[in-house]
């Protein structure tokens, strides 16, 4: 097939940005969209011009470093990573608009690469269990039921990615950090902890500028890992209930 | 003038950290006599780890949480994307929670058979009795492992043995296994213990009087080149199987690393050992930039089969069960479609030589869930591997509940890697591998979900401890300034060669070499290896390398985010390492698990190991480029597990 692409082009972090026009041919429906940028940027080489800069690395899925705005949807129009969206989403002759993630908390690098350390400053204020090496009791020892595990791993599968971020009309990271949350304080491993690691977590992400959420709900229908969008009332149900017990003690 | 092949051999490489005695006694043993340093003595000393996976994201934590600085580095944006977040099936543990026969010695034992007897039983063993303290770990982390309904862990078997004794998380092992670390290292970050440096990568090793003391490191946002100086480095930078192009590493996952530490004198082990992993989804054309995994565990409850007769192209429903071959278990009836990967992975490349392969090319066999539908219900099936078939989906646009999966093998993982002994210490004193890039514990072939058990071995456990035993050693390092002429002559190295990449100006693009040689290497020191054929590739290496400084082309400056000087950067790795791989390939005139030479086979076609000749392992001495390499063997010793012909029949 034969595209028009308009790809955001920004030299760096202080440089002003705007859309840039390229047409790609010869691109088949099997290949992944990022394969189909790598056609335009080995293109591009060649022609002596500067490739258009994106994150990506695992391209099955799992790493979430990818990381575009598809016709203004993140990831583009199936429920999955850029990595595994194929041109066979695409019909011949289309044109396709691809920015960075949009978001205060998420400045852009070059082109569609962003920082996204906000993330891990968020993991860092409390989203782990205090568990040093040596430690543990044996696996065993503490059952974990089962609808529990289920709930914790549902959570856990967040790729860290920012989709819910970047489809957030408030720029909010509540999904990506309610995701944590959840995973680690339904677990009893988790329990010790289950104050702090709320408090800290949301505190950290208001620190980091992300907006407030509204439930408008895009962050999770963005999510490639399917994280609910209850995922965020669990989240606000365990902030209320730490606020108490902390404000009790 | 010599020329590649004319390698001389040098005097053997002895380990001499692994202590006498029963094997089961080593660890224990090495733990006591290991000195330790003091805990207040441990925040002066500063360690270096390069990556953030299973291995390097442990280590970073558990040295942190041992009380020392730790300086550590990742090319990603974030430690939590390091590449062993892709693992799928599972990791390996001797807790026998079946009940059913498992034990540490069987597992030990699994793994030198299942390495094809090129592993050091030393390490193996010590790798077994450890595994059951990892599930142990990453429960206390909320890792949520996949559970009964009684709250107690689930386990599932794996290629190559007849225990049930793989813990998992559906089909993300890799990822929640990661994610656990890269928690227990983001609490040492928030804590000012771990200095996090992502977004940057390793360059080149700082080797002063002898001993690793740093490394030159490239910040890939700004691209500024600087040094970093520690006591001890632990390069944790993963395999080298991105030398093929294609394979199931991350698109940045590079060799860089650890080439560049086996300039600098560490020896390189058995790099010819590269595993084929047989369950892949087959590539669809040229623009394929990687290839994905379908985890093994689906050879748990999928069937491997490719039709009966030659050149039969009807849609797999239409092939009646009569004229479909079942050849996984018709050729090996105990193990069936569990066989170790090499031989399912050669088992089908022999089918599709025969033209008996299916799909475009006749390049696959395929993998048929019918009769597990059929068995435990959709709904089971979908419980267990729902996330991979929908991958697969993905991919290919084809419902795999309905029609079979169409699978190939692919370069998978790299069993070779920097040679370490007992202490994981490579020959620089002070530069420790962990992880993939060491080559220690999978002999010539890995078994499935041992490679998360060995990076958290290591980082979790084995070099915390041993670590301590070379600090304690070495207590007081002079301060290394920037001015020292080793520093000044590891980053002038690194800035020219950056620079030379940018003023070639020529016509092919980094990637146009990366797929030529990828290409070349997949042909000839792939599968199936010959003399002749790398012979060949040896003749060609160097001529695609004197064509890659003439004809390059990187655009942009080294002073900024260029994604295709890093690519450059590694692709002048790649076009090194491969060269040794070749040879090492050819030096190794025998069979054995993933390195199949067509020359030493069985009459009925299995792999035919020479242990009079090659019951080593192959540590290679760098020279000069292009100049042959001096071969160190290193003799193995087998105790406790007797060589036999693997027989999975």
């Amino acid at each position: 097939m034969k595209l028009t692409l308009r790809v955001w082009r920004q030299q760096n972090a202080d440089a002003e940005g705007a859309m840039s026009t390229y047409e790609v041919d010869g691109i088949s429906s099997d290949m992944s969209f990022l394969e189909m940028l790598d056609t335009l940027n080995e293109e591009l080489i060649l022609r002596g011009e500067d490739p258009v800069a994106f994150d990506h690395d695992c391209r099955e899925g799992i790493c979430g470093a990818c990381s575009l705005v598809i016709n203004g949807d993140a990831h583009g129009p199936e429920r999955t990573t850029t990595c595994q969206l194929h041109m066979r989403s695409f019909q011949d002759g289309d044109t396709i608009d691809i920015e960075p993630w949009r978001a205060s908390a998420f400045p852009v690098i070059k082109d569609l690469v962003v920082d996204r350390s906000a993330f891990d400053r968020i993991i860092q204020a409390g989203g782990y269990i205090t568990a040093p090496t040596g430690s543990a009791p044996d696996a065993h020892a503490t059952p974990v039921p089962k609808p529990d595990a289920d709930f914790a791993f549902e959570h856990a599968e967040c790729i860290g990615c920012g989709a819910c971020v970047a489809a957030c009309p408030n720029g909010a990271a509540m999904l990506f950090t309610s995701a944590k949350i959840n995973h680690l304080n339904v677990l009893p491993q988790g329990a010790p902890e289950r104050e702090t690691r709320v408090l800290d977590m949301v505190a950290q992400m208001d620190e980091e500028g992300f907006g407030g959420c509204t439930l408008t709900g895009e962050c999770a229908t963005a999510c490639p890992k399917g994280i609910p969008l209850v995922s965020i009332t669990s989240m606000n149900k365990e902030w209320l209930r730490a606020t108490r017990k902390v404000a009790k003690r | 003038m010599t020329t590649f092949v004319d390698y001389s051999t040098g005097e053997p490489v002895v380990d001499h950290k692994a202590p006498p005695g029963p094997v089961n006694e080593r660890w224990d043993k090495r733990r006591f006599e290991a000195k330790l340093v003091n805990p207040a003595n441990r925040r002066r000393h500063t360690v270096i780890v390069v990556g953030t996976g299973l291995a390097g994201g442990s280590a970073g934590a558990t040295l942190a949480e041992q009380g020392y600085h730790v300086v550590q580095f990742c090319y990603q944006d974030s430690p939590r994307r390091a590449h062993s977040i892709a693992a799928q099936g599972g990791i390996n543990a001797a807790k026998n929670y079946r009940n059913d026969g498992d034990s540490v010695h069987r597992l030990f034992y699994d793994t030198v058979k299942g390495g094809d007897f090129r592993a050091r039983e030393s390490n193996v063993h010590r790798l077994a009795q450890i595994s059951v303290e990892i599930i142990d770990q990453c429960v206390a982390q909320g890792v949520p492992f996949a559970r009964e309904y009684g709250g107690l862990l689930d386990t599932r078997s794996f290629g190559g043995v007849q225990v049930s004794r793989t813990f998992y998380a559906r089909g993300q092992t890799g990822q929640q296994l990661l994610l656990g670390a890269y928690q227990a290292l983001s609490r040492q970050i928030a804590a000012g213990n771990v200095e996090m440096h992502p977004r940057t990568e390793m360059l080149d090793l700082i080797v002063i009087d002898g001993k690793a003391r740093g490394i030159v490191a490239r910040d890939l946002i700004t691209g500024r080149i600087d040094t970093h100086f520690a006591d001890a480095v632990v390069l944790a930078s993963g395999g080298y199987g991105n030398v093929f192009y294609l394979s199931t590493n991350a698109m940045n996952s590079n060799a860089t690393a650890i080439w560049r530490a086996h300039r600098r004198g560490a020896y390189f082990a058995n790099p010819c050992f590269t595993q084929i992993h047989p369950t892949c989804i087959p590539r669809t054309g040229d623009h394929q930039s990687k290839l994905t995994l379908m985890s093994e565990s689906l050879r748990n409850d999928g069937r491997i089969w490719v039709p009966r007769a030659k050149g039969d192209d009807r849609p797999p429903s239409k092939i009646p069960e009569d004229e479909r071959d079942y050849y996984l278990e018709r050729i090996y009836p105990s193990f069936g479609n569990l066989v170790p990967r090499d031989i399912a992975s050669r088992a089908a490349k022999n089918v599709c030589d025969e033209g008996r392969g299916v799909g475009p090319g006749g390049q696959g066999v395929y993998l048929d869930f019918a009769d597990a539908i059929q068995r435990m219900g959709r709904g089971a099936v979908e419980e267990k591997y729902g996330n991979l078939f929908d991958m697969y989906a993905r991919i290919t646009a084809e419902d795999p509940y309905t029609v079979p999966m169409r699978i190939y093998p692919a370069v998978h993982y790299t069993m070779g890697g920097l040679w370490v002994d007992y202490d994981l210490q490579t020959t620089i004193p002070g530069l420790f591998a962990i992880g993939e890039a060491n080559f220690s514990d999978h002999g010539a072939n890995r078994l499935g979900a041992s490679a998360l058990m060995q990076g958290l071995a290591d980082g979790y456990f084995v070099l915390p401890a041993t670590i301590n035993d070379y600090l304690a050693r070495n207590p007081g390092h002079e301060p290394v300034t920037i001015q020292h002429p080793a520093v000044q002559e590891a980053l002038a190295e690194t800035q020219d060669r950056l620079n030379l990449l940018l003023s070639v100006d020529g016509d092919r693009t980094p990637d146009s070499f990366h797929r030529e040689v990828g290409e070349l290497m997949w042909e000839f020191c792939g599968m199936a290896r010959t003399d002749s054929g790398l012979r060949k590739a040896l003749e060609r290496i160097p001529q695609i390398r004197e064509e890659f400084w003439r004809r390059i082309k990187v655009p942009g400056t080294g002073e900024e985010f260029n994604q295709s000087l890093e690519k450059a950067n590694r692709v002048v790795d790649y076009l090194e390492l491969a060269e040794l791989m070749c040879l090492d390939a050819l030096h190794r005139a025998e069979s054995c698990g993933g390195h199949f030479r067509e020359e030493s086979q069985t009459p009925d076609g299995e792999a035919a190991r020479r242990d009079e000749e090659f019951a080593y392992a192959a540590a290679w001495e760098f020279t000069a480029t292009g100049e042959a390499p001096t071969l160190h063997k290193e003799d193995l010793v087998f105790e406790y597990v007797h060589p036999t012909q693997r027989s999975y029949a």
